[in-house]
Protein backbone atom coordinates (compact mmCIF):
# COMPACT_ATOMS: atom_id res chain seq x y z
CA UNK A 1 0.00 0.00 0.00
CA UNK A 2 1.27 3.37 -0.42
CA UNK A 3 1.56 5.59 2.51
CA UNK A 4 1.17 9.48 2.73
CA UNK A 5 2.49 12.36 5.44
CA UNK A 6 1.53 15.37 5.95
CA UNK A 7 2.62 18.58 8.22
CA UNK A 8 4.62 17.65 10.91
CA UNK A 9 4.37 13.97 10.18
CA UNK A 10 5.76 14.57 6.96
CA UNK A 11 8.36 16.47 8.82
CA UNK A 12 9.12 14.06 11.32
CA UNK A 13 9.04 11.02 9.08
CA UNK A 14 11.18 12.97 6.40
CA UNK A 15 9.11 11.79 3.32
CA UNK A 16 6.07 12.65 2.12
CA UNK A 17 4.98 9.05 0.68
CA UNK A 18 6.48 5.53 0.01
CA UNK A 19 5.33 1.76 -0.63
CA UNK A 20 4.53 -0.20 2.87
CA UNK A 21 4.27 -3.31 3.00
CA UNK A 22 3.05 -4.65 6.32
CA UNK A 23 3.29 -8.33 7.67
CA UNK A 24 -0.22 -10.12 8.29
CA UNK A 25 -0.09 -9.08 12.10
CA UNK A 26 -1.00 -5.36 11.28
CA UNK A 27 -4.39 -5.52 10.47
CA UNK A 28 -5.86 -2.25 11.69
CA UNK A 29 -4.74 1.52 11.49
CA UNK A 30 -3.35 1.56 15.15
CA UNK A 31 -1.42 -1.39 14.60
CA UNK A 32 0.23 -0.09 11.73
CA UNK A 33 1.42 2.78 13.84
CA UNK A 34 2.83 0.40 16.14
CA UNK A 35 4.48 -1.29 13.08
CA UNK A 36 5.57 2.02 11.20
CA UNK A 37 6.57 3.66 15.07
CA UNK A 38 9.99 0.42 15.17
CA UNK A 39 11.31 1.79 11.32
CA UNK A 40 13.52 4.18 13.09
CA UNK A 41 14.07 7.64 15.01
CA UNK A 42 12.08 10.06 12.45
CA UNK A 43 8.92 7.79 12.84
CA UNK A 44 9.31 6.85 16.39
CA UNK A 45 9.02 10.81 16.13
CA UNK A 46 6.63 11.09 14.59
CA UNK A 47 4.29 8.66 16.49
CA UNK A 48 5.48 9.22 19.83
CA UNK A 49 1.76 10.16 20.66
CA UNK A 50 -0.55 8.18 19.13
CA UNK A 51 -3.68 10.46 20.16
CA UNK A 52 -2.34 13.11 18.50
CA UNK A 53 -2.32 11.43 15.09
CA UNK A 54 -5.27 11.05 12.44
CA UNK A 55 -5.10 8.68 10.06
CA UNK A 56 -7.11 8.30 6.78
CA UNK A 57 -7.72 5.26 4.25
CA UNK A 58 -8.35 5.78 0.61
CA UNK A 59 -8.67 9.22 1.45
CA UNK A 60 -11.70 8.98 3.88
CA UNK A 61 -11.19 9.30 7.83
CA UNK A 62 -10.14 6.33 9.37
CA UNK A 63 -10.16 5.92 13.06
CA UNK A 64 -7.47 3.62 15.06
CA UNK A 65 -9.52 0.77 15.12
CA UNK A 66 -10.07 0.35 11.17
CA UNK A 67 -9.19 -2.50 9.14
CA UNK A 68 -6.64 -1.32 6.77
CA UNK A 69 -6.98 -4.85 4.17
CA UNK A 70 -8.05 -4.10 0.94
CA UNK A 71 -6.90 -0.24 1.59
CA UNK A 72 -4.61 1.29 -1.27
CA UNK A 73 -3.68 4.35 0.13
CA UNK A 74 -2.71 5.24 3.83
CA UNK A 75 -2.17 8.79 5.69
CA UNK A 76 -1.18 9.81 8.77
CA UNK A 77 -1.39 13.32 9.70
CA UNK A 78 -1.84 15.82 12.50
CA UNK A 79 -5.28 17.06 13.66
CA UNK A 80 -6.54 19.33 10.95
CA UNK A 81 -6.18 23.26 10.82
CA UNK A 82 -7.61 24.68 8.07
CA UNK A 83 -10.26 27.43 7.72
CA UNK B 1 -25.96 21.39 -6.09
CA UNK B 2 -23.06 22.33 -4.07
CA UNK B 3 -20.58 24.05 -5.92
CA UNK B 4 -16.50 23.17 -4.27
CA UNK B 5 -13.87 24.10 -5.06
CA UNK B 6 -9.40 23.71 -3.63
CA UNK B 7 -7.72 26.08 -4.84
CA UNK B 8 -3.99 28.05 -4.78
CA UNK B 9 -6.45 31.57 -5.98
CA UNK B 10 -8.11 33.89 -4.64
CA UNK B 11 -11.75 34.48 -4.67
CA UNK B 12 -14.46 37.08 -4.78
CA UNK B 13 -16.61 36.24 -2.16
CA UNK B 14 -19.30 38.75 -3.08
CA UNK B 15 -19.77 37.58 -6.50
CA UNK B 16 -20.06 33.56 -5.20
CA UNK B 17 -22.79 34.72 -2.64
CA UNK B 18 -25.10 36.47 -5.49
CA UNK B 19 -24.38 33.35 -7.91
CA UNK B 20 -26.60 31.61 -5.15
CA UNK B 21 -29.28 34.00 -5.89
CA UNK B 22 -29.17 34.90 -9.42
CA UNK B 23 -31.94 34.16 -11.30
CA UNK B 24 -34.33 32.53 -8.67
CA UNK B 25 -37.10 33.62 -7.13
CA UNK B 26 -37.14 31.12 -3.69
CA UNK B 27 -34.16 32.17 -2.47
CA UNK B 28 -35.16 34.37 0.55
CA UNK B 29 -31.82 34.68 2.51
CA UNK B 30 -28.17 34.11 1.94
CA UNK B 31 -25.84 33.52 4.53
CA UNK B 32 -21.43 33.85 3.67
CA UNK B 33 -18.85 33.83 5.56
CA UNK B 34 -15.13 34.63 4.93
CA UNK B 35 -12.32 33.51 6.77
CA UNK B 36 -8.93 35.56 6.43
CA UNK B 37 -5.44 35.41 7.76
CA UNK B 38 -4.71 37.76 10.86
CA UNK B 39 -1.38 39.18 11.46
CA UNK B 40 -1.52 38.39 15.16
CA UNK B 41 -0.12 41.45 16.23
CA UNK B 42 2.57 41.74 13.95
CA UNK B 43 3.98 38.32 14.75
CA UNK B 44 2.85 36.51 11.53
CA UNK B 45 3.95 37.29 7.86
CA UNK B 46 2.08 35.01 6.27
CA UNK B 47 0.35 31.42 6.80
CA UNK B 48 1.61 28.42 4.70
CA UNK B 49 -1.41 26.04 4.11
CA UNK B 50 -0.87 22.38 3.46
CA UNK B 51 -3.24 20.19 1.70
CA UNK B 52 -4.44 16.55 1.11
CA UNK B 53 -4.49 17.00 -2.54
CA UNK B 54 -6.53 13.76 -3.52
CA UNK B 55 -9.00 13.75 -0.33
CA UNK B 56 -9.61 17.95 0.50
CA UNK B 57 -12.31 18.29 -1.90
CA UNK B 58 -13.63 15.14 -1.61
CA UNK B 59 -13.67 15.92 2.06
CA UNK B 60 -15.29 19.49 1.87
CA UNK B 61 -17.53 17.49 -0.95
CA UNK B 62 -18.63 14.78 1.97
CA UNK B 63 -19.35 17.55 5.04
CA UNK B 64 -21.34 20.00 2.53
CA UNK B 65 -23.45 16.83 1.82
CA UNK B 66 -23.89 16.12 5.15
CA UNK B 67 -24.86 20.19 5.96
CA UNK B 68 -27.21 19.71 3.13
CA UNK B 69 -29.00 16.64 4.85
CA UNK B 70 -29.24 18.50 7.73
CA UNK B 71 -30.78 21.56 6.28
CA UNK B 72 -33.52 22.69 3.64
CA UNK B 73 -30.74 24.51 1.47
CA UNK B 74 -31.12 25.95 -1.80
CA UNK B 75 -27.59 26.16 -2.64
CA UNK B 76 -23.97 25.87 -0.85
CA UNK B 77 -20.34 26.72 -1.94
CA UNK B 78 -17.54 26.35 0.00
CA UNK B 79 -14.11 27.41 -1.62
CA UNK B 80 -10.98 26.93 0.57
CA UNK B 81 -7.50 27.84 -0.58
CA UNK B 82 -4.50 26.30 -0.09
CA UNK B 83 -0.54 27.78 -0.13
CA UNK B 84 1.31 30.77 1.32
CA UNK B 85 -1.88 33.43 2.29
CA UNK B 86 -0.66 36.57 3.79
CA UNK B 87 -2.43 38.47 6.31
CA UNK B 88 -5.50 40.47 5.10
CA UNK B 89 -6.26 38.12 2.32
CA UNK B 90 -9.10 35.01 2.37
CA UNK B 91 -8.26 31.71 3.31
CA UNK B 92 -12.13 30.48 2.94
CA UNK B 93 -15.31 31.04 1.87
CA UNK B 94 -18.62 29.20 2.64
CA UNK B 95 -21.95 30.55 1.43
CA UNK B 96 -25.76 29.11 2.01
CA UNK B 97 -28.70 29.71 0.29
CA UNK B 98 -32.10 28.74 2.16
CA UNK B 99 -35.81 29.97 1.93
CA UNK B 100 -35.46 31.38 5.52
CA UNK B 101 -32.71 33.22 7.37
CA UNK B 102 -32.77 30.29 10.52
CA UNK B 103 -31.51 27.58 8.48
CA UNK B 104 -29.53 29.47 6.33
CA UNK B 105 -27.13 31.18 9.40
CA UNK B 106 -27.06 27.57 10.95
CA UNK B 107 -26.12 25.75 7.82
CA UNK B 108 -22.96 27.83 6.92
CA UNK B 109 -21.75 27.84 10.66
CA UNK B 110 -22.23 24.29 10.64
CA UNK B 111 -20.44 23.79 7.41
CA UNK B 112 -17.91 26.22 8.76
CA UNK B 113 -17.27 24.20 11.85
CA UNK B 114 -17.07 20.70 10.54
CA UNK B 115 -15.02 22.26 7.94
CA UNK B 116 -12.13 23.52 9.96
CA UNK B 117 -12.64 20.18 11.95
CA UNK B 118 -12.60 17.74 9.14
CA UNK B 119 -10.99 19.43 5.73
CA UNK B 120 -7.60 17.79 5.09
CA UNK B 121 -5.53 21.36 5.97
CA UNK B 122 -2.70 22.50 7.88
CA UNK B 123 -1.31 26.17 8.35
CA UNK B 124 2.14 26.99 9.19
CA UNK B 125 2.86 30.27 10.67
CA UNK B 126 5.96 32.29 8.91
CA UNK B 127 7.10 35.01 10.86
CA UNK B 128 8.40 38.63 9.37
CA UNK B 129 12.06 37.36 9.71
CA UNK B 130 11.32 34.86 7.56
CA UNK B 131 11.50 31.62 9.96
CA UNK B 132 8.61 29.23 9.40
CA UNK B 133 7.61 29.54 13.07
CA UNK B 134 5.80 25.66 13.11
CA UNK B 135 2.83 24.63 12.43
CA UNK B 136 -0.60 25.78 14.61
CA UNK B 137 -2.06 23.58 16.82
CA UNK B 138 -5.86 22.29 16.29
CA UNK B 139 -7.75 23.72 19.18
CA UNK B 140 -10.41 22.17 21.44
CA UNK B 141 -12.34 24.95 20.84
CA UNK B 142 -12.84 23.91 17.10
CA UNK B 143 -13.94 20.17 18.35
CA UNK B 144 -16.59 21.32 20.71
CA UNK B 145 -18.13 23.79 17.90
CA UNK B 146 -18.31 20.63 15.73
CA UNK B 147 -19.29 18.56 18.80
CA UNK B 148 -22.29 20.14 19.23
CA UNK B 149 -23.80 19.80 15.72
CA UNK B 150 -23.16 15.95 16.50
CA UNK B 151 -26.10 15.95 19.63
CA UNK B 152 -28.64 17.39 17.38
CA UNK B 153 -28.45 20.54 18.82
CA UNK B 154 -27.34 24.37 16.80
Amino acid sequence: MKAVYFAWVRERIGKSEEELDPPPSVATVADLVRWLSDRGEGYAYAFEKPAAIRAALDRVHARPEAEIAGAKEVAFFPPMTGG
Amino acid sequence: MATIRVQREDFDAGAEAAALAQGRADVGAVVSFVGYCRDEGGRLAALELEHYPGMAEAEVARVAEEVERRWPLLGLTAIHRYGRIGPGERIVLVAVAAAHRGEAFAAAEMLMDYLKTRAPFWKRAIRPDGVAEGWVEARHDDDRAAARWEAGGG
